[in-house]
C-alpha cells in the first residue's frame, strides 16, 4: 500500500455493517422471498460479501441460501493484452442454475467488463430464470450498459482513482477508501 | 516480482521452482473447468495452435487437443506419416510454412533430442514440448508433480523412486529435474544397463534392487519398458524383468508406509507393473491422465499471446476490468 497515496474513507466497519444489512434484505424483497436464490460471489472480495449476505439473509428469514464463487479470468476480455496472465482463483457453483434467481455479489462496479464476462460464464452453467446484480460499491466509469439492482454506496469517482475495499476476512478489518 | 514462463516450454531443467509452481498452482483451477457442464472456456479463442507430431501418441496428443479444446482454440493435427514431412521437408520449412498460415502456438512431438527447442529459437510462434528424443517431455512430469502434490500434499521432503528404463526416458529426465528443483528426494531403480552412467551427480540415489527402492519410497513411478530394449539386448527377457523388476503386491506388502503408484502409460501389465498394483487403492494413474489436461491447459494459458506491449496500450486507453 502507498503510504503517500491520498486515502477518504467511503465506508468504515459500522457504516459497512448497516449497508449490508441493508443490501440483504433489498436482496430477499428483489427475489421475492428467497426460494430459488442463488447468491455468486466475484472473485475475491465478492465472494466475502455474497458470504455475508446470505447470512444476513439467513438469519431474517430463517432458511438456507445456497452461495457460490465465480472466477471470470478466462472470460475476460482483455486476456490478450494483460502482461503477465493473472492468477485464477477458484469458481464453485453449488447448485445447478438453471430456473434459479443468480444473484451476482461483487466488491466495486466500474466499467461493466467484469460483470460482462460473469454473464457470459453463467450462461455456460445453466439458464438462470433471472440474473441481478449486487454491489457494495458502484463509482459510475460504465464502458458498458449495464446497471446493479442492489447497491450498498454510491460514489463519483475519476479514472485516476480508485475504490479500495478491504474485508475482515481478508485484510483484517471493514473499510471502504477511495484512494487518488 | 511476477513469475512469468517466457516463449516457449522446452523442458524443466531451466525452469526455476517458482515457475514449475506456478504452472502447477495455474492447473488447479482449470481441473474444475473439466468437471462444468459445458466443458470449455473463451481464454484462447481465435488462437490457432498446431499439433505437430513427428511421433506416435494417443495419451498426449489427444491430452493437449482436449487442453486446446477446453480453452476455445483452434486445432489443427500435423502427423509425420502422410504429411510432407514423409516427402522430405524439414523441421523448420515444415513449421515455417505452418507459420505462414499465422499459427500462434505448436505443440511438438519428435524423436530428436533438442528439436523442440530447436524449433523455438527458429520461430515467432510459442513452442510446447511434448516429448524429444531422451532429452525432455517436461507436461508428462509436471503432470506428475500435480498428482504427487495432490496425493500427499507437498512435493518437499517426499521420497520419490522412478523404476525401470531411466537410460531412454525423457520423462525420467523432466521428473528428475522437476522433483529435485521442488525439493523431493529422489531415486532410481533399475538393471543397471538401463541407468545413465554417472545419474549420482544430479543428486539421485541408485538402487539396485526393487525391494530397497520400496523400503525407502514414498512414491514409486514406474517406467514403461519399452519393448524393443529386448531385441537390443538390454535385459534378457520380459519374465525375467517381470521377476526381478516387476512391481508386485507381494513387493509391496513388505513396505513399512503405503507407497503411491505412478505410470506414465502405456502400460505393460505384467512385465513392470503388477495388474493388481496398476488397479490397486493406492494407484493414482488414471488421476495422473485427469491431471495431465489440466495441467496442459495451464501451460497453453501461460504461454498464450504474451504480448505486453498492447497491456500498455490497453492501460493509456483506460478501461479493463476493475
Amino acid at each position: 500500500m502507498p503510504p503517500k497515496s491520498d486515502r477518504t474513507i467511503l465506508l468504515d466497519a459500522r457504516a459497512m455493517s448497516r449497508a449490508l444489512q441493508r443490501m440483504a434484505v433489498e436482496v430477499a424483497e428483489l427475489a421475492h422471498g428467497t426460494a430459488d436464490l442463488v447468491l455468486i460471489g466475484i472473485q475475491r472480495r465478492g465472494v466475502e460479501l455474497a458470504e455475508r449476505i446470505a447470512k444476513l439473509i439467513e438469519k431474517d428469514e430463517g432458511v438456507d441460501v445456497p452461495r457460490g464463487a465465480l472466477d471470470i479470468t478466462l472470460y475476460r476480455d482483455d486476456l490478450e493484452t494483460v502482461g503477465p496472465k493473472p492468477v485464477i482463483g477458484e469458481t464453485r457453483l453449488p447448485v445447478d442454475l438453471t430456473d434459479k434467481h443468480a444473484v451476482i455479489v461483487d466488491d466495486v462496479l466500474y466499467t461493466g467488463r467484469t460483470v460482462r464476462a460473469a454473464l457470459d460464464e453463467l450462461a455456460d452453467f445453466g439458464r438462470p430464470k433471472r440474473i441481478s446484480l449486487c454491489v457494495l460499491v458502484d463509482r459510475g466509469g460504465r464502458e458498458l450498459p449495464i446497471q446493479a439492482d442492489v447497491i450498498g454506496q454510491t460514489v463519483k469517482t475519476g479514472p485516476g482513482e480508485r475504490v479500495e475495499v478491504q474485508v475482515d476476512e481478508l485484510d483484517g478489518h471493514d473499510q471502504v477508501d477511495l484512494v487518488r | 516480482m511476477t513469475v512469468t514462463l517466457g516463449k516457449d516450454l522446452i523442458g524443466l531443467e531451466h525452469l526455476t521452482p517458482e515457475q514449475i509452481r506456478l504452472i502447477l498452482d495455474t492447473a488447479e483451477p482449470f481441473k474444475e473447468v473439466s468437471e462444468r457442464p459445458i466443458k470449455k472456456v473463451p481464454a484462447l479463442r481465435g488462437k490457432t495452435i498446431v499439433n505437430l507430431f513427428f511421433e506416435a501418441s494417443t495419451r498426449t496428443r489427444i491430452s493437449f487437443e482436449f487442453a486446446e479444446k477446453r480453452l476455445s482454440a483452434d486445432t489443427v493435427n500435423v502427423a509425420a506419416t502422410g504429411s510432407s514431412v514423409s516427402k522430405g521437408e524439414t523441421l523448420v520449412d515444415t513449421a515455417r510454412n505452418l507459420e505462414a498460415m499465422r499459427i500462434d502456438m505448436v505443440v511438438i512431438r519428435h524423436g530428436s533430442s533438442g528439436a523442440a527447442g530447436f524449433l523455438g529459437q527458429r520461430i515467432r510462434s510459442n513452442v510446447i514440448n511434448a516429448g524429444d528424443g531422451k532429452h525432455e517431455h517436461p507436461t508428462q512430469a509436471l503432470l506428475d508433480l500435480l498428482t504427487i502434490r495432490d496425493t500427499h500434499g507437498k512435493i518437499e521432503g517426499l521420497k520419490v523412486c522412478l523404476v525401470g528404463d531411466v537410460l531412454h526416458s525423457r520423462v525420467a529426465r523432466s521428473n528428475i529435474w522437476g522433483l529435485t528443483k521442488l525439493g523431493a528426494q529422489v531415486a532410481v531403480c533399475g538393471p543397471h544397463t538401463l541407468l545413465p552412467r554417472g545419474i549420482e551427480e544430479l543428486g539421485v540415489t541408485v538402487f539396485p534392487r526393487i525391494e530397497e527402492a520400496i523400503e525407502w519410497a514414498d512414491v514409486l513411478n514406474v517406467l514403461r519398458l519399452q519393448l524393443e530394449r529386448m531385441e537390443k539386448g538390454f535385459i534378457p527377457s520380459l519374465r525375467e524383468y517381470y521377476r526381478v523388476w516387476g512391481v508386485t503386491p507381494e513387493r509391496l506388502e513388505r513396505s513399512p508406509r503405503p507407497i503411491t503408484i505412478m505410470h506414465p502409460g502405456p502400460m505393460n501389465r505384467g512385465v513392470e507393473i503388477d495388474s493388481r498394483v496398476a488397479d490397486g487403492p493406492n494407484s493414482v494413474i488414471l488421476d495422473q491422465v485427469t491431471n495431465g489436461v489440466a495441467v496442459r491447459m495451464a501451460v497453453l494459458y501461460l504461454l498464450a499471446g504474451g504480448r505486453p506491449e498492447l497491456a500498455d496500450a490497453a492501460k493509456r486507453g483506460g478501461g479493463g476490468a476493475e
